[in-house]
């Protein structure tokens, strides 16, 4: 327990000192087209780094949980069909813990 | 949550007061609900509900509290946790950079207008016609989702440990579902963001036998740098 209260005590100030620096950092930084682009794809590159690593890692193994598998294959039929943030997330969850409380998966 | 690349001045100039506010309370309010998703994940993957909420009120970022909570939840790994969290949260210094033009703060308020630099106060604040409205777009989107974030991130927090196992409940499907969902946007943008998209999540999962937990995702960074370098510009979806 002590050592999830240093990584939410680093997380949080590391994140706030992130916020600030981009407020107080000189003007210009951006103005380099390639810096620009890096800054929009660094979003992309590590949330869908998170959500490969959350469905198929179990600690340092890969693994295939077929529940959650099928919980994140209806996260992206809501999305396909637009459907709001919480509607795909509570899909996603309820589809998991449907297959599960079955016990198909 | 969501990213939104809109730039002051796409639309027409004239716009009443109430519109920034009204658009920014109701982003607020239909992002601010899923800190109920947060606060059963954090609870579910082994936080105390102390936790969960010093998180939603200080650290304030969602893909970066999500992250922790995944690094948790896996055990172990926690330095290589909270790298990857605070790494995520690097987008937020690079819409700061954008927002510091915008709503020019100075002194002490420059304290609390950064704690409100995230997805949703950005794509609000910039989707405004001029400066005035871009500073109420900004506030009232921060207002909301904060007090919004942090009472559902608490409710979710308690209420996780009385309805059930975080499995049977789900919970571990919650946090791939909010990321694909976040990028999702971006996905459908263009070629180049998909393929760094299947990129980062290629080279997280060959990483992940290899390194601690948490490293993985920050390594995904590299296939963000090979993107900016073969396509410096949007290209076509």
């Amino acid at each position: 327990m002590t050592g999830i209260w240093v990584a939410v005590l680093v997380t949080v100030a590391g994140c706030y000192a992130l916020k600030l620096t981009g407020l107080i950092v000189p003007r210009g930084v951006l103005d380099n087209p390639r810096v620009r682009r890096f800054a929009e794809l660094v979003p992309i590159a590590l949330l869908a780094a998170l959500v490969a690593v959350q469905t198929f890692a179990a600690g340092q193994s890969l693994s295939v949980d077929p529940a959650r598998l099928a919980g994140l294959g209806a996260a992206v039929a809501a999305l396909l069909v637009r459907a709001p943030f919480l509607v795909v997330i509570v899909v996603a969850a309820g589809t998991a813990a449907g297959l599960r409380a079955l016990g198909v998966a | 949550m969501i990213d939104i690349n809109t730039d002051i001045g796409e639309r027409p100039a004239v716009r009443t007061r109430a519109r920034p506010v009204r658009d920014g309370v109701a982003l607020g309010l239909a992002v601010g609900t899923s800190g109920i998703a947060f606060g059963a994940a954090a609870v579910g993957s082994g936080m105390s509900v102390a936790q969960a909420c010093v998180l939603s009120l200080f650290a304030f970022t969602g893909a970066s509290q999500f992250a922790l909570t995944g690094a948790v939840a896996t055990g172990g790994g926690l330095i290589g946790g909270a790298a990857g969290a605070i790494l995520l949260g690097s987008r937020n210094a690079l819409y700061g950079l954008r927002l510091a033009e915008v709503l020019q703060p100075r002194g002490a308020r420059t304290l609390v207008t950064a704690h409100g630099v995230i997805d949703e106060t950005t794509a609000v604040t910039l989707a405004q016609p001029d400066a005035a409205a871009a500073r109420l777009g900004f506030r009232a989107t921060f207002a909301t989702i904060y007090v919004t974030w942090n009472l559902t991130t608490l409710l979710g927090a308690i209420g996780a440990g009385r309805l059930g196992s975080p499995q049977s409940l789900g919970i571990d499907v919650v946090g791939p579902a909010a990321f694909l969902a976040l990028i999702w946007p971006q996905l459908r943008a263009g070629r180049a963001e998909r393929a760094v998209g299947l990129a980062g999540a290629a080279i997280a999962l060959a990483a992940t036998p290899f390194l601690p937990a948490g490293v993985p995702v920050i390594l995904a960074a590299t296939a963000a740098l090979a993107g900016a370098l073969v396509s410096p510009r949007p290209g076509p979806a």
